[in-house]
């Protein structure tokens, strides 16, 4: 059946690129910022929020037929909370050093608006491979997001790239890009960037079926 | 007496939740669009900080000394049902302030600046007054930064921006900038 092949694919591509969580629908900001003046803590973050997302579209689309309409919200909030006190312990198991920079930001994943939103949106109303797959793409474009901005944070402001030195010592380096307001300008600037592919791409499509008509 | 004082003053302009915690982004960036919504918004944040400082508190007195792997969970519990408690308590006494606050206050459950305080002042273990002072410097903090941006998307309603820029990404560099002017509050107290 290649249809639902396809579909499939389209499901998971979807949250990557088209609809990235970040740079197009502008969800999931406070943690996004918070901690990605480094491209390890992104990457941390990432990972605990791809586990959360994932495990939670599993659940919540398994049990879509038992939760009552009235109380949904409140059910997705308790099934979210639960897997993020998983990845809180499970985070400070494993890599203590990096769960004490990000601290209270991992409790903060429940509020993160995007897995909320993926559970009313799209879990609730899907089959679990499906709410399993565009919680997978969601996720990593999320991930991806993440991990943009805390490399060009990281980078810029500190001179080195996952704790290597890149430029020597004479690099004189933007402190100003790993305290908060380098997050709000960097985040800003990236955003811009991507309206800025969008619209070439428009442009570039009509200028071809602009010329498409003329042709025939 | 001075503690309090310096955990307010910290709470609202050095540590701004907004500013340099980046909590309580959605708001910031989604109702920011008028200063009068944008006042009646931190306010009624600062009243639900006060009672979700509360809240927190007794939680972590009485039953999460006992079962600490439940914090996150009975915190956004509370908060989801304090929310709704206040709306409805709101809602019988005062119908005047009812419709002032109007649909802000269910979208205060979803705010991170109110999980985010019960858990900062938890972790920084806070007593009764000193959590709850810590929440009004916190509301007060999110209600200047959400008025201070408010203010100037005004402005650039009318300034001939780029096209493309404008939007989110013109707003998020508006904060970085604004960001950077709250910076300057961090040399506040060492000095003296």
């Amino acid at each position: 059946m290649p249809d639902v092949r396809a579909d499939a694919y389209q499901e998971f591509i979807k949250g990557l690129w088209r609809d990235n969580p970040v740079f197009v629908q502008v969800l999931g900001m406070c943690p996004m910022l918070a901690v990605t003046n480094s491209a390890v803590n992104a990457l941390a973050m990432g990972g605990a929020t791809f586990f959360v997302l994932v495990a939670s579209s599993f659940l919540v689309s398994s049990l879509k037929q038992w939760i009552p309409k009235q109380v949904r919200i409140s059910t997705y909030v308790i099934i979210i909370a639960t897997f993020v006190t998983a990845a809180d312990y499970s985070l400070e198991a494993l890599l203590p050093e990096v769960h004490k920079q990000l601290g209270a930001f991992i409790p903060l994943i429940v509020v993160n608006c995007m897995i909320l939103g993926r559970q009313e949106a799209f879990a609730s109303r899907n089959s679990v491979p499906l709410a399993v797959l565009d919680a997978i793409g969601m996720a990593s474009g999320f991930l991806f997001a993440l991990f943009a901005l805390g490399s060009v944070r990281e980078i810029l402001g500190d001179g080195s790239f996952f704790g290597i030195d890149l430029f020597g010592p004479d690099f004189e380096p933007w402190v100003i890009m790993v305290l908060p307001p380098g997050g709000f300008l960097t985040l800003g600037l990236l955003l811009l960037f991507f309206s800025w592919v969008k619209e070439r791409k428009e442009q570039l499509a009509e200028r071809l079926a602009e010329a498409g008509g003329e042709l025939s | 007496m001075s503690d309090l004082v310096w955990i307010f003053v910290s709470a609202l302009l050095i540590n701004n939740f907004v500013l340099s915690y980046f909590l309580g982004l959605c708001p910031f960036l989604g109702v920011s669009g008028r200063l009068e919504t944008s006042f009646r918004l931190g306010l009624a944040t600062v009243f639900v900080m006060l009672i979700t400082a509360l809240c927190a508190w007794l939680l972590n007195t009485y039953i999460l000394i006992y079962a600490p792997y439940l914090r996150i969970i009975s915190f956004i519990v509370v908060i989801a049902s304090t929310v709704q408690l206040v709306e409805m308590l709101i809602k019988k006494l005062s119908p005047h302030l009812f419709r002032a606050l109007g649909i802000f206050l269910p979208l205060i459950t979803t705010n991170c600046a109110i999980l985010g305080l019960a858990i900062f002042s938890t972790n920084k273990g806070y007593g009764l007054v000193q959590g709850l002072i810590y929440a009004l410097g916190a509301g007060l903090g999110f209600t200047l930064a959400l008025v201070l941006m408010a203010g100037l998307r005004e402005e650039t309603e009318l300034a001939p921006v780029p096209r493309l820029m404008r939007g989110t990404a013109l707003n998020l560099i508006i904060a970085g900038i604004l960001s950077m002017a709250f910076m300057g509050f961090s040399g506040l107290f060492s000095a003296a």
